[in-house]
């Protein structure tokens, strides 16, 4: 390039690297008022009905006084700094907190306008309803076959073993790796690529027929064309499923979902369309973060 | 290269990508300060009659174009490389949109030049001299304004600028209409007010891309598109 900035050398990339280690501070001028998110945080057709949801882990409150809509059939995407509580408040939506002892969920929290929090749910069918998949691929070290038939299985979502073998064949497709395993579904799951590892936790959460599939940094462990299929899959997916997605990929919250939430030291700071996100966004935390200003 | 602590552009956590941000920003205003200049130098030499100063406009235009490659092409690496969202993208797609803009006032201070040269040659100074030096007074200061509110982030001030065209408009209709005057007192100085006339068109075009910088400063600052849209709602836009 001919008009090469001098200021761009070696050294110059090197002094970059270590102020990257550090983890940069938000401007501290900044003050958020709780339970205030600007933007469009409501939706006309709500899956999961959230208010005022608050998190404590002991004395520490993770989550400040969220209000949030997840609408039917969307993708919205969760984004923000490390401990910025966006995992966590997606942990509430199919009580995945529950196992953390310390872990208090305050607040209204309700999927079809149920309570998720009854005494009285079952939380083995609200976990079948929202399902999960994690950052690392996770596959039970059993053959590819019984890994997506685990779920059918415990749930008796199938009488006959050919009924099995549609819901396993089904899901396969659904996430893309039917293709790929077909002639191998007997071998072990835990011998697959990475990527094809994590189409198969997707395979699995599909195919006990969730409403909502919850993804916490589904790709963050991929390679790039691995994260493209994922990607195509969330596309494809969101015809059927309401899917909410926690990453640190900025380019891959603007790529897949329809809205974007920024999360900030426990607030909800913004919900806004997510074109409207990385183009104009309401809020300076939102465009400092999203600008790579801090985080 | 401005301090970067006093920049918008310049406090992100990469150092290179703040470099290079603002590298982007200065050197755009280094090429409209040479399109400026070369409008200005343009009508310099028509009123002064000096086609030596002309000849030069033409030979700077090469260096106005090159600009413009080396523009788009940083602008281009920077959305490679970085990604940029938010206020850091609207200045590199504002800067790729109105780059071209100031390559099409360097092409009209070029033609300015070029009817400079030509009338030179003619012997005595037309009439019509004294509305062109109106006129390009009127959208100098334009162009002059639409850098100064990008520099500085002044969507007020792109949104006088936007109001100012309608301005020109009046004085280049008003300016044609004295040239036709003169053309019908005496058909001798048809050929030459016809140059004229294309010089007042040359600059009424200058106040119409120095109009369109003025919508990309409000599109980086605001946000918001402005192109196409009444003044009222770029007013609304931009605020009191």
């Amino acid at each position: 390039m001919s008009t090469m900035n001098p200021a761009m050398t070696r050294e110059g990339e090197m002094a970059d690297e270590n102020r990257a280690q550090e983890q940069v501070e938000a401007p501290a001028e900044t003050i958020i008022e709780e339970g205030t998110t600007v933007g469009r945080p409501f939706s006309d057709d709500p899956k999961f009905k959230l208010r005022n949801v608050e998190v404590f882990y002991g004395q520490d409150r993770a989550i400040k006084n969220i209000s949030l809509d997840i609408g039917r059939n969307e993708v919205i995407a969760f984004i923000g700094p490390s401990g910025c509580g966006k995992s966590t408040f997606l942990r509430c939506l199919n009580r995945m907190n529950d196992s953390i002892d310390i872990c208090k969920v305050k607040g209204s929290l309700a999927l079809d306008d149920q309570n998720i929090y009854d005494s009285k749910r079952d939380v083995v069918e609200l976990r079948a309803r929202v399902g999960m998949v994690f950052q690392k691929p996770n596959p039970f070290p059993k053959s590819i076959y019984d890994n997506v038939a685990y779920g059918p299985r415990i749930h008796g979502l199938a009488n006959r073993k050919s009924e099995l073998d549609d819901i396993v064949e089904n899901s396969l497709r659904k996430a893309g790796l039917w293709n790929e395993v077909k002639d191998r579904l007997d071998a072990t799951a835990t011998g697959m690529s990475g990527g094809q590892q994590q189409r198969l936790c997707i395979a699995r959460a599909i195919a006990v027929s969730p409403e909502v599939i919850l993804m916490d940094e589904p790709c963050s462990a991929l390679d790039p064309i691995a994260t493209a299929r994922v990607e195509e899959l969330i596309s494809e997916m969101s015809e059927s499923y309401t899917i909410v997605i926690v990453t640190h990929s900025m380019q891959q919250a603007a790529r897949v979902s329809n809205r974007t939430a920024y999360f900030h030291l426990g607030h909800l700071v913004e919900v806004n369309e997510t074109n409207k996100v990385f183009t104009s966004p309401e809020h300076d935390l939102t465009e400092s973060y999203i600008t790579g200003r801090f985080g | 290269m401005p301090d970067r602590k006093d920049d918008v552009y310049g406090d992100h956590i990469s150092h290179k990508f703040n470099d290079e941000l603002m590298a982007l920003k200065s050197e755009f205003l280094e090429m409209g300060g040479l399109v400026e200049s070369q409008v200005d130098r343009a009508i310099t030499a028509l009123v002064d009659n000096d086609g030596h100063l002309a000849d030069e406009v033409r030979a700077t235009d090469k260096k106005v174009d090159r600009m413009e490659v080396d523009l788009d092409e940083e602008a281009t690496l920077i959305i490679a490389r970085r990604q940029p969202t938010a206020r850091d993208l609207r200045l590199v797609i504002s800067v790729i949109k109105m780059v071209a803009d100031l390559e099409r006032v360097g092409d009209e201070a070029k033609k300015i030049a070029k009817f400079a040269i030509k009338l030179s040659e003619e012997g005595q100074a037309p009439r019509g001299y004294v509305e062109v030096r109106h006129i390009a007074n009127h959208v100098l200061s334009m162009l002059r304004d639409a850098l100064d509110a990008f520099a500085r982030l002044d969507s007020a001030q792109a949104l006088r600028i936007m109001k100012e065209d309608k301005r020109v408009d009046e004085e280049y209709q008003a300016a044609t209409r004295t040239l036709l005057t003169f053309m019908m007192e005496d058909t001798r100085n048809i050929s030459r007010c016809m140059s004229v006339m294309w010089i007042l068109r040359a600059l009424e075009r200058v106040g119409d891309h120095a109009c369109n910088l003025a919508e990309n400063v409000i599109f980086m600052v605001e946000g918001e598109d402005v192109r196409h849209t009444p003044v009222e709602e770029a007013e609304r836009i931009v605020g009191p």
